[in-house]
């Protein structure tokens, strides 16, 4: 039991793989065989690279003591960006750079306001959540522009592989997760961000420069998000202004879900990764095995809530070691 | 003319209203060990602080060994050799005893523009050797700090500054909330800096710590220095009749 729990603590993503496991083999059963077929993992494969992204975003940046609710707002304002500015005749590489961009800035301004006048960044970027959509609205004049032909859409969204099983946001969300990961466990700036969302005084006390870890951390969650957007949009084949909407609740809940504790320094992009795609076989495995689908968002809702509440108990039995260690 | 390795001259500052440091002027002689004592408010944190980078005077300078120099943030301090170890211990609960101790100064394989990859076994390595000079016994750099005791966590923030080669300690309530058995400890380690040429600001409340570990004891009350002798020219009778 000890060591149970203490495995846990330091690998919070494995309490959501093995539960992921689990509800494979049960909807895999329910649906006689339906779950695991080519099809269905590829429909499941192309989708979830795109809250998967956001969810990376939101996980780091929890992980170092900050929120981020505009996400679902700035996945539809970076492609939308792009596609009015490709409208205008902006080549597609320099509209890119626009829609980036726009994620830089809404990134900075979440950070600078939250950090700079001491508001939690749950207030500050729920505001954000409603300016980034409204502006998305506006520059769109109420119309999805066309997206222009000359695009290289098969870079995001070709399919590839053996048997054409993946999309190009699949690799894409490999490389980004990968690099996450490289970046939060084996660099400097990776232990400052566990820092930081650790214990904020002794970060800034031993010389890391706080409020610049969790700015830069904005700004990735922004630009992930705003990825995340470009990669729906040329898989939809139109820049909607109503998409991502509720999105960023799904993305937080995935973080909780894969272990990122809401306070901060504790959490890993695996996790991230993984409460995205419990999230995703749910969804999908709810309706193969032909169960009602308004009862999907009652069971992330449910998911949501034993994980963390799985997490608190296993952190209070931690704590029960400490102490018998320190008698 | 002796040279000092801390010059602190006409040091004022003021939080919102209130003059925490009413024109401090103190200097401190290389392996020294000065006793910092006095009320709560009457400056002796404020006076550290302005040493450890976590505020900047208002007004004065401060000299180290010699030469003027501006501490606008803890990580100038510490590049001056100035390591400080608070009383609410600065440590991440979350984060191994490895990570702690290299925390915003990590060794690294590869780096670009202050970004880069930790070198993870360095750091490790380094960190049993620090463990071990401090004279702590962990079981591995691997451990959370959070499973450690409070005593033991003080140890590493102690093995973490002596690490880095500090030349002056301040050490700012260091004992509160430890077991007598800890304390101990920490004030025999007090004990010991000037034999390793650290010179050191010990901060506390406890007069006896104060009279058991210290060269010399600087008294300050509202924002000012109101005694300063050597331990042996003073009894704690007369420290407290001053307070």
């Amino acid at each position: 039991m000890k060591s149970l729990a203490k495995l846990y603590m330091e690998r919070t993503e494995l309490a959501g793989l093995v539960l992921l496991i689990v509800l494979a083999a049960t909807f895999q059963i329910l649906s006689d065989g339906n779950f695991l077929s080519y099809a269905n993992l590829r429909n499941i494969a192309s989708v979830f690279p795109e809250v998967a992204l956001m969810a990376i975003g939101v996980t780091l940046l929890m992980i170092c003591g900050e929120f981020d609710l505009s996400v679902g707002s700035v996945f539809a304002l970076m492609p939308m960006t792009m596609a009015v500015s490709m409208t205008s005749g902006a080549p597609f590489g320099l509209a890119m750079v626009l829609g980036f961009a726009v994620c830089v800035a809404i990134g900075f301004i979440n950070g600078y306001i939250s950090l700079k006048f001491d508001i939690p960044s749950f207030i500050t970027t729920l505001g954000m959540l409603f300016i980034a959509r409204s502006l998305t609205v506006v520059v769109s004049g109420g119309f999805p522009p066309l997206l222009s032909a000359d695009i290289p859409t098969w870079m995001f969204t070709g399919f590839v592989g053996p048997g054409n099983f993946f999309r190009m946001s699949f690799l894409w969300l490999t490389l980004i997760a990968v690099l996450a990961s490289i970046l939060l466990s084996k660099t400097n700036f990776g232990n400052w961000i566990k820092a930081t969302g650790g214990f904020y005084d002794a970060a800034a006390s031993m010389g890391i420069p706080v409020n610049r870890v969790k700015i830069i951390c904005f700004i990735i969650c922004s630009i992930l998000a705003g990825f995340a957007g470009l990669i729906q949009v040329l898989r939809f084949g139109s820049p909607l202004p109503s998409l991502g909407e509720g999105m960023e609740l799904q993305a937080v809940a995935a973080a909780v879900i894969g272990g990122t504790l809401l306070r901060g320094g504790i959490g890993t992009v695996m996790g991230g990764i993984i409460g995205v795609l419990l999230i995703r076989v749910i969804d999908n495995g709810l309706v193969l095995v032909g169960v009602d689908a308004n009862w999907f968002k009652f069971a992330i809702g449910f998911l949501m809530i034993f994980a963390v509440v799985a997490n608190s108990w296993v952190s209070a039995q931690a704590k029960k070691i400490k102490l018998e260690v320190g008698s | 003319m002796t040279d000092f390795i801390v010059s602190c001259r006409n040091l004022d500052k003021w939080y919102s209203g209130v003059h925490a440091l009413n024109n401090v002027s103190l200097d401190i002689c290389p392996g020294e060990t000065v006793g910092l004592v006095g009320d709560n408010g009457a400056g002796k944190s404020t006076l550290t602080q302005l040493l450890s980078g976590v505020h900047t005077p208002d007004a004065g300078e401060i000299i180290i060994s010699g030469k003027k120099v501006s501490i606008r943030k803890p990580r100038d301090a510490m590049d001056l050799g100035i390591e400080t170890i608070y009383q609410y211990n600065s440590m991440v609960p979350d984060m191994s005893i490895a990570r702690n101790l290299f925390m915003g100064r990590e060794p690294m394989t590869f780096s670009l523009g202050g970004f880069g990859l930790i070198d993870i076994k360095k750091m490790r390595e380094e960190s049993i050797g620090a463990i071990a000079d401090v004279d702590l016994h962990l079981r591995s750099p691997d451990a959370l700090v959070g499973e450690l005791s409070g005593g033991q966590r003080q140890g590493v923030a102690i093995a973490r500054a002596m690490h880095f080669r500090s030349q002056v300690l301040i050490l700012d309530e260091p004992t509160n909330h430890l077991s007598v058995k800890e304390t101990n400890k920490v004030i025999g380690f007090v004990k010991g800096l000037s034999d390793q040429g650290v010179t050191g600001i010990f901060i506390s409340h406890n007069m006896h710590q104060v009279f058991e570990c210290c060269d010399r004891i600087v008294v300050m009350a509202r924002g000012e220095i109101v005694m300063d002798k050597q331990i042996g020219d003073t009894s704690i009778d007369e420290v407290h009749s001053i307070l």
